[in-house]
């Protein structure tokens, strides 16, 4: 504890860096890494090495060996690399390699080195050649920027949707540029470069000289420019051994320091954390290492080996072959507490707890002190803040155990923050450790959000770490467990050396019925990799039919698809099914398949009744259905033809069919509208007017209302109209016409079968009392009441009522006496009643 | 017996919310198409738009001109075309003819189709086929609960009907499914789930899988209404049957009462124009006689009648101070109710006129005696006069099924096709579905169905006899009826003034069989006991109960009931149940419906109509 600060150094008056060991790498490096191309990705990412480069020209027979790394020197991946001489390496914002190669194609592989895609920077990029490229990260994702052979510049800011912007051209540029690199800002990429003593802005419209305030004179050539990881910051480093700081829109000048050496600097990266006042830029040489910032003095390092820096959001990674380091400025929080003979609260509560456990009454008196200052609660923040800064986990539970001791004197202290910070740590030391291989830092971790994080790790295969953090952080499932199963499942699914039962068990086993899974992702998937069987199986487990039908069809099962669709009761899935189906298969297949699935058939027929009138008329047919064959027909008959002859040709089919269903009445039926239609036209021929696709009925109407009561009754007994209709029908049409001689000789042509009464409704109905009592006379008498009332002739009705002895009838009269002129007929009733009761 | 608001009565949820959801919606859709456009409305969806959005709110979204779709070429100038549509694909075709010219005049202009309540893959695909499917955007108006009342939904889809039962087309269950499940995340979720029929099974399943896919929004939420019950047209076809008597029906059988709105004509109105007069429970008048049985309308009208005059004639002797309250307060108030109780008075005048012409009282006897399965020779031979005076072949018809359903498809009275041939398409349609048996179907039908299933294997059989059973389907109403005491037994008059049961709507005759199963059911919270009528039915796989845990459930949002009538239900019906709640411990029916229905458009839906 006492030599907690010895790895402190101070830059100028108010800031500390330190620099302490992540990892001792053990990878078994047989090159220097200034032998190899290197692409470390930030956020504690992998790191890809590229050995034996094409520059160095000693052994072109040999193939290049790539090879992946997780932070901790874990090997991931290693396989021979097969095509053109690389460029650049470089990392994605989603953790892929991007491989430049001199051709202009860009290749990009996956974390464990499998081939992903490949696209090409464009015609001209492939004719002159690569010289130099960057990958560079934006808020879209992540750019590649390159330098042609002929000194041009091609960018494309975001390699997930591909737009290549070709660069205008610099003026007057002869040679490559002495240094370059790529600017971001207000979501528009740049590109900055040295020629000479020249600084050159280029955006996609224009290229415009640029000076930086109040840089040194005597600068003759720029060797190295660095932009900070959030773009805010350029630095430059001229052939004088002189370091421009500033701003990287070259608006302000920071800092300045003179290093005093000429050799140009292998690498110069940015090294400061969020919301700190320090800048500093660390600049490293073959053996040398210098942290330089706004202070007359810079800190200097020695480099035993080869090492590379990989800038990071709150500091600089650096690692060699058997090392693996970071550089940061010691946070607020960490430096008031171990800073020598601080006084700050954290420090003295940090005291507090460590006497406290010693059981010395000291404990007491820094206590005091705290609270009498009133600083208790600003103790604690800081040892929790302090805590998460810390690398080493006995220093991160020690400063946890002083704020908790700490908060036992305070009344009110929210625990959030003290929970939240003891879960963070634990993610983190769980994702440092060793075999996990991802140094993230606390605030590191906060800007990539544990979503982030847990897609990193399901990148990296490691799904139970995966599901254990989502489980102790209680993620929603959806968000957490069934997320992580599911790639699990994509991934479980390409093992081809396992069998189709023996996956599909296996990822049943594991996702069951969680929610939010979809089954059909995952069978996808495993058609993408060829195992349809397996995809089938899979999609058992799919609990939403709606979901299975597409995939189905793209694997060309259509008739398990129809079978899902129509399980699904989604009529228009069935019907995507059907069409496609309809289309596969032969006419007869289709029609087969129909037929064993009712709903679908149904559908297909209703679609077929309004689109395909013909395909209607197959499928009853092929199904034998004369029944509904018959009925197509008729319906033929009068909706779609319009001659005649074709309409009683129909009509003949509809017969036919009929007699085929052993629908006699039907066909009868039939038959006796294509006699009707055919007398029809004859009528109309003979006798003018309107008979055409009358009713039977009316077509009789018609012809005794046109006065031809001959055709008429030879129509009636062709047709058989039975009797008590035919007489509904006469009356009827006689009483319109008012013919009302006719009338009568027609109802004394034969004793009525609908006896009389109707004559006198229908006359009463045309208002001719005269004639309705006519008829009156004749009705018999269990109706002849009702007769006289309608005729309205109450008093004779109240007559025939009492002599009938009717109750019924008695009481009915009885109704219709209104008011003066029948109180006679009342009385009388009423009497007759009184009569009959007293018998 | 009016049925006055009951201070006992739990609070109805409120429905206007689904009129605001739908009107956002339209509005978002029409404003999709920013500019002026002409808006082509299928006629079918004019009354329900006009319930949701009027024609000022239209104009607000810069609907320039209405159009109603119909096989005319249309005469917009318009450069925007925006098209309210049901999924159908005759209107496709209509939209397609229109694009196609449009584009051989060398005309572009832009065309949206807006479906309701949903769009069909086969109606995009008609596009496609046309080969306009890239020159017009489609868009759904997912707008299928319609609230025609405080306690009466109705989805307006009057096809159901006969796509479902007649066609066997399944589509709309679908759409019944996603109503189902908007009621749930609006009003919470229903603990008791009871239904019949196969339709009813289907949709509810489809609806639970709807509920399982996007749970956790509904979870947690306390349910509004306590038990909703499913129910096929087609378990009941008797009563839809029925010559209506309650007020609300004879006004609907009359009059034809559409969304919810009636047209009473110049002899209604007593004036030379027609009315169109909303029927609900915010005309007072109407609200008091709607569930009325015909016989006390009148009374009751003269007696508020005569109220209203007593208070006119208040105006007598009041000074001027009471004189002004009188005129800015209630005069307003009375005036309106001098209006509608004219109206309904009117509107009770030409029905009777009808009725009697037609001789309604021997029809309603006929009507009786078949229910109660007497003097059937006498109702035969009723019937056959019916026929033999050709007085409406939608009359004729009803009365032949009624007569074959309620005796088993023993129907003595030949069947005839005097009416001209395209009715012989309209008996087997009836056939089909199951509304008219001709004597002794079923034997020939056994025996295809034995031939056939030696031919396949079992599964198949299964499903072909499944698909024959639809056909097959033996009406056992005299059983069922006799089951559930559905002819009630009458000591003396049945006194309509005070009825005891649901057979009031009747005349007393008959208790409406829906009504009926609902009745019992809900009494034993499942189905248990009425295995029997269940298997009467051709129900019996398709009859559920669904109970979730009892404990959430308020007891006041357990007295709240909704009916879901499956292919339409009758204003007798709601009448009924509407008396059933009242009765029988202060409970609450609400109806949903896919369309209110009475005999004649069922009769109609079945029939074959020259295009």
């Amino acid at each position: 504890m006492d030599c907690y600060t010895a790895n402190w150094n101070p830059l100028g008056d108010s800031a500390f860096y330190r620099k302490y060991e992540l990892y001792s790498m053990d990878w078994d490096l047989k090159e220097e890494l200034r032998d190899c191309l290197v692409a470390a990705a930030p956020y504690g990412g992998p790191i890809a090495l590229l050995r034996n480069p094409w520059r160095k020209e000693k052994a072109a027979s040999m193939r290049p060996v790539l090879d992946i790394y997780s932070a901790s020197g874990m090997p991931l991946a290693s396989l021979l690399w097969k095509s053109g001489p690389v460029v650049s390496l470089g990392w994605s914002a989603e953790e892929e390699l991007l491989c430049v190669q001199e051709d202009g194609a860009v290749l990009v592989y996956g974390l464990h080195g499998d081939f992903r895609r490949h696209f090409s920077m464009g015609n001209e990029v492939l004719q002159n050649r690569v010289l130099d490229a960057r990958i560079f990260h934006t808020e879209f994702g992540s750019g590649v920027a390159i330098l042609t052979g002929a000194h041009r510049f091609t960018l494309s800011a975001n390699v997930g949707d591909l737009k290549l912007r070709r660069m205008p051209e610099v003026p007057g540029l002869q040679s490559a540029p002495s240094c370059w690199t790529a600017l971001c800002q207000d979501r528009v990429a740049h590109i900055l470069l040295a020629v000479g003593p020249d600084l050159y802005l280029l955006d996609h419209a224009a290229c415009s000289a640029v000076t930086p305030p109040g840089l040194a004179p005597g600068v003759s050539s720029f060797l190295q420019m660095a932009v900070s990881f959030t773009y805010r910051h350029l630095a430059l480093f001229t052939d004088t051994g002189y370091i421009w700081m500033g701003t990287a829109s070259l608006k302000e000048k920071l800092c300045e320091f003179n290093c005093n050496i000429r050799a140009p600097p292998k690498q110069m990266v940015w090294c400061s954390r969020p919301r700190s006042k320090e800048r500093a830029v660390v600049v490293a040489w073959e053996r040398r290492l210098m942290v330089v910032g706004d202070a007359p003095e810079s800190i200097q390092f020695v480099l035993d080996e080869d090492s590379y820096l990989v800038p990071e959001l709150d500091g600089v990674r650096i690692f060699s072959r058997s090392t693996h380091e970071f550089l940061h400025e010691v946070p607020v929080a960490s430096e008031e507490i171990f800073k020598i003979a601080s006084m700050a609260p954290g420090a003295l509560l940090l005291e507090a707890q460590k006497e406290y456990e010693k059981e010395s009454q000291k404990a007491d008196e820094y206590l005091r002190e705290i609270q009498e200052l009133g600083q208790l609660t600003q103790a604690v923040q800081q040892c929790i803040e302090a805590a998460g800064h810390e690398h080493q986990p006995d220093m991160q539970k020690s400063l946890l155990r002083a704020a908790s001791f700490g908060k036992c004197f305070l009344d009110r202290f929210p625990p959030d923050s003290f929970v939240h910070m003891c879960q963070d740590l634990r993610v983190l030391n769980a994702v440092r450790d060793y075999h996990i291989g991802i140094p993230l830092t606390y605030s590191q971790y906060k800007q990539l959000t544990i979503q982030v994080l847990l897609d990193r790790l399901v990148l990296r295969r490691l799904y139970p770490l995966a599901i254990q953090i989502c489980e102790y952080l209680r993620l929603p499932e959806v968000q957490g467990v069934s997320r992580i199963l599911a790639h699990w499942a994509c991934y479980k699914v390409q093992q081809k050396d396992v069998s189709d039962e023996d996956v599909a068990r296996a990822i049943n086993q594991k996702l069951g019925d969680t929610p939010g899974v979809s089954y059909s992702d995952i069978a996808a998937r495993a058609y993408g990799c060829g195992r349809t069987e397996l995809a089938i199986k899979l999609l058992e487990y799919e609990p939403r039919s709606g979901e299975q039908v597409p995939l189905l069809l793209k694997m060309k099962r259509s008739k398990l698809a129809l079978s899902k669709a129509i399980e699904s009761g989604d009529t228009d899935l069935v019907f995507t099914v059907l069409l496609h189906l309809k289309n596969e298969l032969n006419r007869g297949d289709f029609f087969m398949t129909l037929r064993n699935q009712p709903m679908a058939l149904s559908l297909y027929r209703q679609f077929c009744k309004h689109q395909e009138l013909e395909t209607l008329k197959d499928l009853y047919n092929q199904d034998d259905n004369h029944q509904e064959l018959g009925s197509f027909h008729i319906r033929a008959s009068y909706a779609a033809e319009e001659r005649i002859e074709g309409r009683v040709a129909a009509l003949q089919t509809a017969a036919d069919a009929f007699y085929k269903a052993k629908n006699e009445f039907a066909a009868k039926a039939t038959e006796d509208q294509m006699r009707l239609l055919r007398l029809q036209r004859r009528l109309e021929d003979e006798l003018g007017g309107q008979f055409l696709d009358l009713s039977l009925h009316d077509t009789v109407t018609t012809l005794i209302l046109g006065g031809h009561n001959k055709r008429a009754e030879q129509l009636a007994r062709d047709f058989r109209i039975p009797d008590k209709r035919l007489w509904w029908l006469k009356l009827t049409a006689l009483a319109d016409l008012e013919d009302w001689e006719e009338l009568e000789k027609f109802s004394k042509s034969k004793k009525s079968p609908i006896g009389y009464l109707p004559f006198v409704e229908i006359c009463m109905k045309q208002h001719n009392k005269y004639e309705a009592k006519k008829y009156a006379s004749r009705v018999g008498p269990e109706q002849k009441v009702k007769a006289l009332l309608l005729v309205g002739d109450v008093a004779q009705a109240a007559d025939v009522a009492i002599e009938h002895r009717n109750e019924a009838e008695l009481s009915l009269v009885l109704s219709h006496c209104t008011g003066a002129t029948d109180g006679a007929t009342a009385d009388k009733i009423q009497r007759a009643r009184a009569q009959a009761q007293k018998k | 017996m009016a049925f006055p608001h009951r201070p006992d009565a739990p609070e109805l949820p409120d429905f206007s919310m689904l009129k605001r959801l739908a009107r956002d919606q339209l509005i978002y859709l029409l404003e999709q198409l920013p500019g002026k456009k002409d808006l082509f409305i299928e006629a079918d969806l004019m009354s329900p738009l006009d319930r949701i959005a009027n024609v000022s709110i239209l104009k607000q979204h810069e609907v320039d001109k209405l159009y109603k779709v119909e096989n005319k070429p249309a005469l917009s100038s318009n450069e925007q075309l925006c098209f309210l549509v049901r999924p159908r694909i005759k209107n496709m075709r209509y939209i397609a003819s229109l694009v196609n010219s449009d584009k051989l005049a060398g005309r572009t202009r832009k065309y949206k189709v807006i479906f309701s309540p949903q769009k069909f893959y086969a109606c995009e695909m008609v596009l496609e086929e046309e080969g306009i499917y890239g020159d017009v955007s489609c868009d759904e108006w997912a707008f299928s609960l319609l609230p025609l009342d405080v306690d009466l939904l109705s989805m307006e889809l009057p096809e159901f009907f006969r796509d479902y039962f007649l066609e066997g087309d399944q589509r709309w269950i679908n759409t019944v499914a996603q109503a189902l499940h908007l009621l749930s995340t609006l009003y919470g979720p229903f603990p008791n789930c009871y239904g019949i029929g196969r339709c009813a099974k289907m949709a509810y399943e489809l609806w639970r899988n709807l509920e399982e896919e996007e749970d956790g929004e509904t979870k947690g939420r306390r349910p509004e209404i306590g038990h909703i019950f499913l129910l096929d047209r087609d378990v009941d076809f008797v009563t839809a049957l029925c010559s209506q008597v309650v007020y609300e029906g004879l006004v609907d059988d009359t009059f034809r009462i559409k969304c919810g709105s009636v047209d009473f004509g110049p002899e209604v109105t007593s004036s030379d124009k027609s009315l169109k007069v909303l029927l609900n429970a915010e005309d007072k008048v109407f609200n008091e006689i709607r569930n009325e049985h015909f016989s006390n309308v009148f009374g009751f009208l003269s007696q508020k009648a005569r109220n209203l005059q007593a208070q006119y004639d208040r105006r007598r002797g009041m000074d001027i101070k009471q004189m002004k309250n009188f005129v800015s307060q209630e005069l307003k108030g009375l005036k309106q109710e001098h209006r509608l109780l004219s109206l309904h008075i009117g509107a009770c005048e030409s029905i009777m006129k009808k009725k009697t012409k037609q001789d309604f009282q021997e029809l309603i006897k006929t009507e009786h005696a078949l229910l109660e399965g007497f003097n059937i020779r006498e109702s035969t031979s009723y019937i056959e006069e019916h026929i033999d005076r050709q007085v409406s072949p939608i009359e004729s018809l009803r009365l032949m099924c009624l007569l074959s359903i309620t005796e088993n498809g023993d129907a003595r009275c030949s069947l005839d096709t005097h009416y001209g041939p395209e009715h012989l398409l309209t008996f087997s349609n009836l056939r089909r579905a199951g509304l008219l048996t001709e004597q002794a179907p079923g034997d020939t039908l056994t025996a295809v169905e034995s031939k056939v299933s030696k031919l396949v294997t079992d599964k198949a059989a299964g499903k072909i006899t499944d698909a024959f059973s639809s056909l097959a389907k033996r009406s056992n109403f005299r059983a069922i009826s006799k089951k559930l005491n559905l002819i009630p037994r009458v000591d003396g008059e049945y006194d309509l003034k005070v009825p005891r049961d649901m057979a009031y709507v009747f005349s007393g005759a008959y208790v409406p069989l829906s009504c009926r199963i609902i009745e019992q059911v809900l009494e034993r919270r499942s189905w248990q006991g009425l295995d029997e009528v269940v298997r009467l039915l051709n129900c019996s796989d398709f009859a559920f109960t669904d109970m979730t845990k009892e404990d959430k459930a308020s007891s006041e949002s357990l007295r709240l009931i909704l009916v879901v009538f499956l292919g339409g239900c009758t204003f007798s019906e709601i009448s009924a149940l509407r008396f059933l709640g009242r009765e029988k411990g202060k409970r609450e029916f609400i109806f949903l419906t896919t369309a209110v229905t009475n005999s004649a458009r069922l009769m109609e839906a079945m029939s074959e109509v020259k295009a």
